[in-house]
């Protein structure tokens, strides 16, 4: 296989960061907001650089969101800052009717998503952002899978009309993809060719299916890998070439896998070109307290587990 | 008195007539919120016909001219027809509130590109936020003109309210002029049985607010209010007009009770309504 080998390891929230301030210098009507964690969301250097273009909102997610949505009436491109509990579930009812509903032009940009945000517990942990926003008419989802690909999406979003959900997190995870890499939102890239199954994940899922898929070449079993940042709009074209190549599928995501990215791919696939499909995800469950690589462990997110699944879908008839 | 007699005359028919489209609107729908409507025929008059300086041509981005937004959504028909009136789409278009296929949809939308629209509102709380953003997005574009933002008084019950008012203030959103229809009136019923807010003015002046007082059905003092409220903007604070209205006001039988905040009138209701406000323009 084509090995793709670790750059560094780096917090995708740091790639946010670094688009963000890259942005400030190219686009004078960028702006941010931030609902109190300026350093959680790697804001600092945007707003020293930037200071009369960064808003401070307090602890107070609902008016950030409808502040965001009132900047873009005067042409401005605001980009909210918060976790992702906060980014979604605590606000969805202001990205409803102000920010979707009335088609506005702000990015959605959280970060601390899934399990991986580890001892602060489940209060945190949102398994459900990506399913709560894709439902949302006209909104796009986006949720990269390293630093370098974060920090490129931060700033392909920019250009793109119409509201965006940008998901992240927090731990240190590998940065594999190139530097200074274009960013086509809704394009899929395919990262391995392989012809027995179709590996898909999104976020930092990702690198856990490369390594499930070096070690399945191992086991004789050649597993296609697609990165999937982009959940809506969904590169159908791409999973349905892969999917008539391999005849199988399994979708990895650190999300439930109600609402998650697995189930839009079965969704699509019921409907044109059916296929045994397998799903690495939170099954029905709050998260907890842990180091996110026990919260990985546990909840069945690792590389062993898709390459545990994968062996059980090929079983499959 | 910054007002002639004639132009207050000319003000106060168009109120008539609007109050006339708001009745016929809500009975044609079977549907809507006429109570709260009538009480607002005199701001908006006022706003679209002597106050806002605006375009005449529509643009979202409202650049180089003064915006209004609407919080609580539901009082619809009194802005769409005073937009229609003041030339934003065809008058006609009124007959087709909440109808299948309209533009004019039960709480305002920008979904339908209907002209004059910059935000849907309708779930409460929401607008003062948009109207703070937009005044501050006029402040990065150095545009001069004023936003204005319009909130029920059971609104203040919903939270997001109360992070707004505090923000505000914190950023000296000075070219902001906020005002609350003191009607006292909700849904469930009257807002002080419902929810209390106690005192609207110390609350806002706590929070770093200019509080003006006027009568809201009184079209001379409201324009007063409105050019003071003016007069204080660029000063470093956010200015709130509280205003004092009567829900269903210029229809006897809709005034005095919460009864008619969303109920339309029916076929005699209506001719009894209309009979007392003689037309002044023309019925859409």
């Amino acid at each position: 296989m084509s090995y793709f080998p670790i750059l560094n390891q780096k917090d995708t929230r740091s790639g946010f960061g670094a688009g963000l301030l890259e942005l400030g210098k190219e686009h004078s009507n960028v702006v941010a907001l931030c609902a109190d964690l300026t350093g959680s969301l790697k804001m600092d250097a945007f707003q020293k650089a930037y200071p009369n273009r960064f808003f401070q909102v307090g602890i107070a997610e609902a008016n950030m969101m409808g502040l965001a949505a009132g900047m873009t009436i005067g042409g401005l491109i605001p980009y909210t800052g918060t976790f992702a509990n906060f980014s979604t579930g605590r606000v969805y009812d202001q990205i409803r009717q102000s920010i979707a509903y009335s088609g506005k032009n702000v990015k959605i940009c959280a970060s601390h998503a899934g399990l991986t945000l580890g001892e602060d517990g489940a209060t945190h942990q949102i398994l459900e952002d990506i399913g709560l926003m894709k439902m949302l008419p006209g909104m796009t989802v986006i949720n990269p899978c390293d630093y370098n690909q974060t920090l490129a999406a931060t700033k392909a979003i920019a250009v793109l009309k119409g509201p965006v959900y940008l998901r992240f997190g927090r731990p240190v995870v590998p940065n594999f993809t190139p530097e200074n890499q274009e960013f086509i939102p809704g394009k899929a890239l395919i990262l391995k060719e392989g012809k027995d199954l179709t590996l898909v994940a999104t976020g930092h899922l990702v690198w856990e299916a490369l390594q499930a898929a070096k070690e399945l070449e191992n086991q004789g079993i050649d597993a296609e890998v697609i990165n999937i940042h982009t959940i809506k709009p969904l590169d159908t074209t791409a999973i349905l070439l892969s999917v008539k190549k391999t005849g199988r599928i399994l979708t990895a995501e650190e999300h439930q896998q109600a609402g998650g990215l697995g189930e839009s791919i079965a969704a699509f696939l019921a409907g044109i070109y059916p296929v045994p499909q397998a799903f690495v995800a939170v099954q029905d469950s709050f998260g907890e307290s842990g180091t996110p690589e026990a919260l990985m462990e546990k909840y069945g997110l690792k590389a062993a587990h898709i390459v545990a699944k994968s062996k059980l879908l090929l079983d499959r008839r | 008195m910054s007002i002639s007699a004639t132009n207050l005359q000319t003000l106060q028919d168009m109120a008539t007539q609007v109050r006339r489209d708001i009745l016929r609107m809500t009975h044609g729908a079977k549907s809507g919120h006429p109570g709260g409507s009538l009480g607002c025929a005199e701001l908006f008059v006022a706003l679209y016909f002597h106050v806002l300086r605006h375009n005449n041509r529509f643009d979202m981005d409202g650049k180089g001219e003064d915006l209004f937004f609407l919080s609580n959504g539901h009082i619809s028909p009194v802005w769409y027809s005073t937009l229609a009136r003041a030339g934003y789409f065809p008058l006609e278009e009124l007959a087709t509130f909440r109808h299948i296929n309209s533009r004019l949809q039960g709480h305002p939308a920008t979904h339908e590109h209907l002209e004059g629209i910059r935000i849907a509102s309708g779930s409460l709380g929401q607008g003062l936020s948009v109207a703070i953003g937009a005044a501050q997005a006029k402040k990065m574009n150095q545009d001069s003109h004023l936003v204005y933002v319009l909130m029920g008084d059971g609104e203040q019950q919903e939270g997001q309210i109360w992070e707004a008012a505090m923000y505000a203030p914190h950023h000296q959103v000075d070219n902001l002029i906020a005002l609350i229809d003191v009607n006292n009136r909700q849904i469930d019923g009257d807002v002080d049985q419902v929810m209390n807010l106690r005192s609207l003015e110390q609350k806002y002046r706590s929070f770093g607010w200019n509080v003006l007082n006027t009568d809201g059905n009184h079209l001379e003092d409201l324009i007063l209010s409105l050019e003071e409220a003016a007069g204080l903007c660029g000063k470093g604070q956010p200015t709130l007009i509280l205003m004092k209205t009567e829900m269903g006001q210029g229809v006897d039988f809709m005034m005095g009770t919460h009864k008619w905040h969303g109920v339309a009138p029916n076929d005699e209701q209506l001719q009894t309504a209309l009979a007392q406000l003689p037309s002044t323009l023309t019925d859409y």
